[in-house]
């Protein structure tokens, strides 16, 4: 794989000799990019953040990183910056001596060690606090200096594990513009460990969706959202109707679709889908209020209206099916359960996966 | 528990009384009070007083043992001596409690059974097994017998053995404290610590050990103030010309039916005590010393 920099290949893992944690997960990222696995707990994505640090030594595969191979690498040689869920501080000494730390263990002489560390907190906004504890910051204020002190020795690689999973909601969106921006000014290649899709889409250059030690899909954040491989990775990543479908005429793009009927869906996708079956995933927000031209329609018998200001969702029945869709607040006003709603959707919102 | 400074008001308007609750606890506590009174109070108070009146009013025992040279001789062996028990239970037991820390479950709580099946076990059975096991006839003297030949080398009623044995015997709340704290350290600092580039030694030395100080601390003066009141190890097993406090004070009481001055250097024993804790609270706070 030309121009990969961190290259992961053919990685297999087990605890108890019987289940695989990781099952030949292979993946690679360039210089610089921003790579996020996204998977639900146990499927494999912080296992194999930690073959990659080398705490845990793959049973097979191989991982390179600038082309070296990091196999029988300890984790202190390897030069590659993790940021831990729970920060992972050392409580005893201050912000400005956690992020000496790497490099006085790198023998860089003390004055240069508080220079560049001093630099480090100021580019995460905390040139002030260099003298107090790990105790008497917040929770994001730990964050930003286990940042800095991953990010101080110039690693080869920067892994965040799950690093905003303890903050509240605000900070959490805060933090993610920070991080970005500090990846960015610093170019640094990094692989973010999440299991909040959002927090994925928000962040990644590309996500890889891990389930049951495999990699479900490898893809940018829109292609990942709109066209997933899996019914997984469409349940996992935004909200979803998945209804069964079966190509009724390729040639035109007719789909049978449970509890809608005939409909009209893109022919390119209907021919690729083996033996005519699979699954149709409409977005909630594909489910638009019907216009005369929408070549699919349908009537929502409104159960239930979840107002969000800018928009709403509508959650109701279609020809025996509970479907959701996604308004816009201004339009959703006035809608009440048992509201009878037309909506439509055009086949290039809807997605095909082959069962 | 700390008490709740300003009296909240509930959103009915209920008032908390902010005396609360001020005599009740004593209540609780109180036949455990009456309990320490009856059976240590009183007879710490009796202590005291014997101690400046037996047998005749005044400070004429605590000027003997500030100018006696026996006296001062024997404080100062029992001071070294449960210094020496304190560093030494640290040097062994530090790599057991580390060990400790480290195993899978099911093998520390092995280690923590065999610890404190120690524990539990009478220092003075203990006491009795190391007087066996040194004794003329024990198994090391028969071994240096078969492999050296000659008269086997004096190990019983020497500092060494009676060192030995309270090593022994106050390992386990070295260990315990020190296992305390060990366990108290999160995995992913050290793992973070290697990440950033420390190897395992430099990972023992700017992160195991400093975070271990409170438990070594801990150990340290747990271990020194038990040993300073050390009385039937040493007694029994210890070298007779170089005795401990404890040991005179039984003495005296014993041998020569001197309650005064039994009592005055019980005085200085638990004044000793006191001033070592008192050392520790005020660094520390006393709260902490169980862990």
């Amino acid at each position: 794989m030309d121009g990969a920099y961190l290259e992961i290949r053919d990685l297999v893992k087990s605890y108890d000799g019987k289940t695989r944690a990781l099952d030949r997960v292979s993946l690679s990222a360039r210089r610089g990019e921003f790579v996020t696995f996204l998977g639900p707990s146990g499927s494999g994505k912080t296992t194999t953040l930690m073959v990659i640090a080398g705490f845990e030594a793959p049973d097979a595969g191989l991982v390179r990183v600038a082309g070296q191979s990091m196999a029988g690498v300890p984790p202190h040689k390897r030069g590659i910056g993790v940021v831990f869920q729970n920060y992972a501080l050392f409580p005893h000494r201050t912000a400005l001596q956690n992020v000496m730390f790497p490099l006085l263990m790198r023998k860089v002489p003390r004055a240069q060690a508080a220079r560049k560390a001093a630099e480090m907190l100021d580019l995460v906004g905390l040139a002030d606090f260099g003298n107090r504890h790990p105790r008497q910051l917040s929770g994001g204020q730990q964050q930003r200096v286990a940042l800095a002190r991953a990010l101080v020795f110039d690693p080869t690689l920067l892994l965040l594990d799950e690093p905003l999973g303890a903050l509240d909601k605000n900070l959490r969106e805060q933090m993610q513009l920070e991080i970005k921006r500090i990846q960015r000014a610093l170019h640094v290649t990094t692989v973010f460990v999440t299991h909040d899709q959002s927090e994925a889409m928000a962040l990644s250059d590309r996500i890889v969706v891990f389930e049951g030690g495999r990699i479900q899909q490898d893809a940018t954040p829109l292609e990942i959202y709109n066209r997933p491989r899996t019914e997984f990775v469409a349940r996992f990543v935004g909200d979803s109707n998945l209804l069964r479908a079966r190509i009724t005429d390729p040639g035109a793009g007719i789909a049978e679709v449970e509890g809608l009927g005939p409909s009209r869906v893109l022919p390119q996708q209907a021919q690729v889908l083996p033996n005519g079956q699979g699954t149709l995933l409409l977005r909630p927000e594909a489910l638009a209020p019907a216009e005369a031209d929408a070549p699919n329609r349908l009537v929502l018998a409104v159960e239930e209206v979840v107002h969000f200001g800018d928009s709403a969702l509508l959650i109701g029945r279609a020809g025996g099916v509970t479907l959701r869709a996604r308004i816009g607040g201004r339009a959703a006003q006035g809608i009440g359960a048992g509201a009878q709603v037309p909506l439509g959707w055009r086949p290039d919102a809807a997605h095909l996966i082959g069962a | 528990m700390r008490a709740v400074a300003s009296p909240a008001t509930g959103d009915a308007g209920f008032a908390v009384p902010a005396a609360r609750g001020t005599w009740r606890p004593w209540l609780l506590v109180a036949p455990l009070l009456a309990f320490l009174a009856a059976f240590f109070l009183v007879p710490l108070g009796q202590v005291l007083v014997m101690s400046v009146t037996d047998p005749e009013p005044g400070f004429g025992h605590f000027v003997a043992i500030a100018t006696d040279g026996f006296f001062l001789r024997v404080l100062a062996q029992t001071f070294a001596t449960a210094l020496l028990v304190a560093v030494l239970t640290l040097l062994l037991g530090f790599p057991l409690a580390y060990a400790m820390a480290e195993a899978g479950p099911r093998m520390a709580a092995l280690m923590m059974v065999l610890v404190t099946m120690s524990f539990w076990t009478s220092f003075l059975v203990r006491t009795y097994a190391w007087m066996v096991i040194l004794g003329k006839s024990g198994p090391i003297a028969w071994l240096s017998a078969t492999l050296l030949g000659g008269a086997p080398p004096e190990l019983l009623f020497t500092r060494f053995s009676s060192t030995l044995a309270m090593v022994h015997i106050l390992i386990p709340y070295m260990v315990l404290s020190l296992y305390a704290a060990l366990r108290r350290i999160e995995p992913a600092v050290l793992r973070s610590a290697a990440s950033l580039g420390a190897p395992p030694v430099s990972v023992f030395r700017h992160v195991i050990l400093p975070l271990a100080a409170p438990g070594v601390v801990n150990g340290l003066t747990l271990v020194f103030v038990l040993c300073l009141g050390f009385y039937v190890t040493p007694v029994l097993i210890g070298s007779p010309r170089e005795q401990m406090i404890a040991g005179v004070i039984g003495h005296q009481v014993e041998e020569f039916l001197a309650f005064g001055e039994a009592s005055a250097l019980s005085v200085v024993l638990l004044a000793s005590t006191m001033i070592v804790l008192g050392v520790y609270h005020r660094r520390f706070g006393l709260d902490r010393l169980w862990g």
